[in-house]
């Protein structure tokens, strides 16, 4: 069986690195560059791993991209960078993921320092979240001078890098010392405060210049049927969360069924084999050309022996001992793109453990009390990412709106350093206006 | 089949690719495992008297992930005593007779220790002399080598003493550092010399070890320049070989050499004007099983194109080689790049627009940039075609001027004004 924290990234060798690095074309305005949402320079930070200058190639990355450890974990190359490489006509793109993580890990191991903080300007701005959009928010910020004070609910830095993404995939490592960079450049930190909660919200835009939103998204919404508060029924993030820290002290049982197909879904069902599950099974109610997961997710889920189920939809979770010991499910069917329950073919499926991963809900009732508009939720922005708000602005999950763009580390990354250049004009503007 | 028996001056062997004089000719033990692994002919490791080397002696010049493009080294000529040599030369002579041996020579530039040492070599059974004025380094600084191949008229003074008592046919090899390879070639010529072989090494300084300040290769801690050959050289012997084949004054058969590696590379030389090709480098780096990659290619290009002899090879195109004065100036050529085998990396636009004559029109249509090339303006100097990562997707075609060739040098006698 494979350890839960057995990394799915494979190293590259030294000479794999030679050649691969060599193989890459230096496009001129690379299509690969274009695809990266952070706008990476890929062929001038793979040209410098040719030339033997790492530290030139990380700093490359890094600057473009201060998520740049994690997204070389996490990001679905095959739809972006690597999905655009011109050698991807003949099936065979440049590794682009697997060299920027050659190039992120050297720096993670020599420790030099590769940026400094800008001179300070007597700003200071408040982040409101410590995840991906938040880190980089902060990280620009520092760049600028600007004085950052990053308020998180959790204990630790990094969101759900740190919290919500498998370790497989990424470790706590890796997405602690990507926060501790942000932090060595001099953001202040105040971990385990919720604002709204633990300092009103209301006391930042007293105390602060600006203020930046970036609190993601929260937990997996309600299935919305009997049984759902039944012992061994998970929500699928907080049951990641549990894993990756150590906490997870619940039974999961042989026969494990998460509800949901989408990449969380792939995340928990992944999770809980390597956790020593026998059956692992996922239950969707679409099928299998409608799943959200990408397509080289379910490939590793059904690599990893996760089962697949389309076309049933859960109607309960029925008790035994008092814990969660089947599941009912209906048939469903698609007709004309709608989907329909059909009626008299319903089953019932023995379980130990339910995990539910339909999704992330919305922080609805937090952002309202935050006095910024929100539609379903979602935090409404105007292109340089300023909410209905006077100087408060807001990145990441928290303004992803579906059917725009993706909710992603590297979109995340993008946003904060959009946020960052928005507020650092905001800022300056006042100082114009102070003077 | 075509027949690649290969004649050079009289010198005969089943095939037109030699060993030339370097370590994989430097015993009778590799030459015979060359010969078994099928080569035609060898020359010898330089016979003389025996030298001692230094250590390291050879650097490699990589580009990318290529190992090797070209190599230089400061070793000399053999460092074991001419006896020993002999002897092996006859073993490997008895035990191959149909291949050619041909034993390299340097002396002191004196007639006496040239007619020894040219006669002891011929109590053995070999086929040739190659007197090397060539070398670049170390014997150079004690008058020989190149410090003789630099000076035509000792040149042509060795190559008469060698040609007063050589029995068999004299081949001398020339540097290429020097100026006009013509005239050192009429010297050779001049002295009675049967043939010429080139190039020898160039000077060079393979580079410099950044982090030590060493110089590479390095000798504790110092380096003199060296000899550079292998693949990067080619073009600088192809020219070479042509200049002397076109040159009525030298009118010598030649051995080519200087980064044979592929059967291509012999062809082109064999077009150009040389009888047949010596290989060092690319040897070093493989091992002698190339030879199998050699003949069999040669032979399938040969049978291919129905040419029945190496005769009917060698200069094909000699003549095509003229001065720039000669060439048309109403030829016209463009770029055309084939849109269904671009893979739009915009290699050709940066080059073209940075380097040459701006006239790749770039637009991005749905994230993927389009190419093509304003043919009006297009001058025709091949760089797209070369910067393209993708064979035959950017081609260049023939646009009908509608103009009767004419060179500069008809045009100028039309006219008085204007310069090339
Ligand atoms: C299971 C799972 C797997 C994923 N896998 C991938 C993947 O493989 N690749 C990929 O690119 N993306 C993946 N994602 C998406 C990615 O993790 C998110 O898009 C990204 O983390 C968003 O960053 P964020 O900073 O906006 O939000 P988050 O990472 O959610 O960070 C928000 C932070 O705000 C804090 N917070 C919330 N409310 C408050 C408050 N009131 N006061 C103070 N702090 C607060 C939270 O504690 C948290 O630290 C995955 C998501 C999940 C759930
Ligand atoms: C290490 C080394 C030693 C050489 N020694 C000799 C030599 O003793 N005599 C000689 O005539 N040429 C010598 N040469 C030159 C080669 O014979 C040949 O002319 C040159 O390497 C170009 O051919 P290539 O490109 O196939 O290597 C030497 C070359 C090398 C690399
Ligand atoms: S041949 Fe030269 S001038 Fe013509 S398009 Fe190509 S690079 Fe430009």
């Amino acid at each position: 069986m494979t350890a839960l924290g057995d990394s799915i990234h494979k190293s590259l060798t030294e000479l794999e690195v030679k050649l691969e690095a060599n193989r890459c074309l230096y496009c001129y305005d690379a299509p690969c560059m274009n695809a990266c949402p952070t706008h990476i320079d890929v062929a001038s930070f793979i040209s410098k791993i040719a030339q033997g200058n790492i530290k030139g190639s990380a700093r490359d990355i890094l600057s473009a991209n201060p998520m740049g450890a994690s997204c070389a974990r996490v990001c679905p190359t095959d739809e972006l960078c690597e999905g655009a490489c011109v050698y991807r006509k003949d099936d065979s793109p440049i590794r682009i993921g697997d060299l920027q993580r050659f190039a992120v890990d050297w720096a993670m191991r020599s420790g030099d320092r590769l940026f400094e903080p800008g001179a300070p300007t007597g700003k200071h701005v408040a982040v409101v979240g410590g995840g991906p959009a938040g880190l980089s928010t902060a990280r620009d910020l520092r760049l600028k001078g600007h004085a950052v004070t990053i308020f998180d609910a959790h204990d630790e830095l990094g969101g759900l890098n740190t919290y919500g993404i498998v370790p497989f995939r990424l470790s706590t490592e890796v997405a602690l010392w990507e926060a501790q960079q942000v932090v060595e450049l001099g953001a202040e930190v105040r971990a385990g405060v919720r604002v709204g909660e633990d300092v009103p919200f209301e006391s930042l835009l007293d105390g602060f210049d600006a203020v930046v939103i970036a609190c993601g998204m929260g937990s997996v919404p309600r299935l919305g049927i009997d049984g759902e508060d039944l012992d061994g029924v998970w929500d699928a993030l907080d049951f990641i969360e549990r894993v990756k820290t150590g906490t997870f002290a619940g039974e999961l049982g042989d026969r494990v069924a998460v509800i949901g197909a989408g990449n969380t879904a792939i995340d928990a069902l992944t999770c809980a084999k390597r956790l020593g599950a026998e059956r692992v099974t996922a239950y969707y109610r679409r099928g299998e050309s409608q799943m959200s997961a990408y397509g080289f997710e379910y490939e590793f889920a059904k690599q990893e022996n996760i089962e697949f189920r389309f076309f049933c939809m859960p109607l309960r979770i029925l008790a035994r001992d008092g814990r969660a010991g089947a599941i009912e499910f209906a048939r469903t069917e698609l007709r004309q793109g709608a989907l329909r329950r059909v009626e008299g073919r319903e089953f019932v499926e023995p379980v130990t453990a339910v995990i539910r991963a339909i999704g992330q809900s919305r922080l609805e009732a937090t952002l309202n009390a935050f006095g910024v508009e929100t539609e379903s939720g979602v935090v409404r922005v105007d292109d340089d990412l300023a909410t209905t708000r006077r100087g408060v602005f807001a990145a990441g999950d928290c303004i992803y709106a579906k059917g725009t763009r993706e909710a992603m580390v590297v979109e995340a990354a993008e946003q904060g350093k959009l946020a960052a250049r928005s507020v650092d004009a905001y800022v300056n503007a006042e100082r114009r206006n102070d003077g | 089949m075509a027949d690649l028996r290969s004649n050079l001056a009289g010198i005969v062997s089943p095939n037109p690719f030699w060993l030339a004089s370097a370590p994989p000719t430097n015993s009778g033990y590799q030459v015979m495992r060359a010969f078994e692994a099928g080569w035609g002919g060898v020359v010898w490791k330089t016979l003389g008297t025996p030298i001692t080397n230094v250590t390291s002696r050879f650097a490699g010049l990589n580009y990318k992930q290529n190992k090797m493009v070209a190599m230089n080294n400061i070793e000399l000529i053999t460092d074991r005593p001419l006896d020993e040599n002999l002897a092996e030369i006859r073993e490997c002579k008895r035990a191959f007779p149909d291949r050619a041996i041909v034993a390299s020579l340097m002396e002191v530039c004196e007639q006496k220790p040239w007619w020894e040492l040219v006669k002891r070599v011929q109590e053995e059974d070999i086929d040739g002399f190659e007197l090397n004025f060539g070398c670049p380094h170390g014997m150079s600084e004690r008058g020989m080598g190149a410090a003789v191949g630099q000076h035509p008229d000792l040149i042509e003074q060795v190559t008469a003493w060698v040609k007063e008592v050589a029995r068999v046919p004299v081949v001398v090899k020339l540097t290429p550092n020097i100026t006009d390879v013509r005239v050192p070639a009429r010297a050779a010529k001049s002295g009675g010399a049967d043939a010429v072989s080139m190039i020898n090494t160039i000077n060079s300084l393979m580079g410099v070890d950044i982090d030590t300040w060493n110089p590479i290769p390095h000798v504790d801690g110092k380096s003199s320049h060296g000899g550079y050959c292998g693949p990067a050289v080619k073009p600088i012997a192809l020219n070479m070989v042509n200049e002397c084949a076109r040159d009525p004054l030298v009118g010598l058969p030649i051995s080519g050499i200087g980064g044979v590696e592929f059967w291509q590379d012999a062809v082109e030389f064999f077009l150009l004007g040389a009888s047949n090709v010596q290989v060092c480098t690319a040897v070093m780096h493989h091992g002698f099983r190339i030879i199998d990659q050699l003949i069999d290619g040669l032979q399938n290009y040969m049978d291919e194109r129905k040419l029945a002899t190496m005769e009917s090879l060698i200069g094909g195109s000699r003549d095509r080689i003229t001065a720039w004065d000669n060439l048309n100036l109403n030829y016209k050529i463009v770029a055309e790049i084939d849109q269904e085998s671009c893979i739009h990396c915009s290699k050709c636009y940066i080059a073209c627009e940075d380097a040459a004559h701006q006239c790749i029109d770039r637009s991005v249509i749905g994230g993927v940039a389009q190419l093509r090339v304003d043919q009006a303006h297009c001058v025709g100097c091949n760089l797209c075609m070369m910067v393209c990562p993708v064979d035959e997707c950017i081609t260049m075609v023939q646009v009908d001027t509608g103009l009767p060739p004419e060179s500069w040098k008809e045009r100028s006698r039309k006219t008085t004004v204007g310069t090339p």
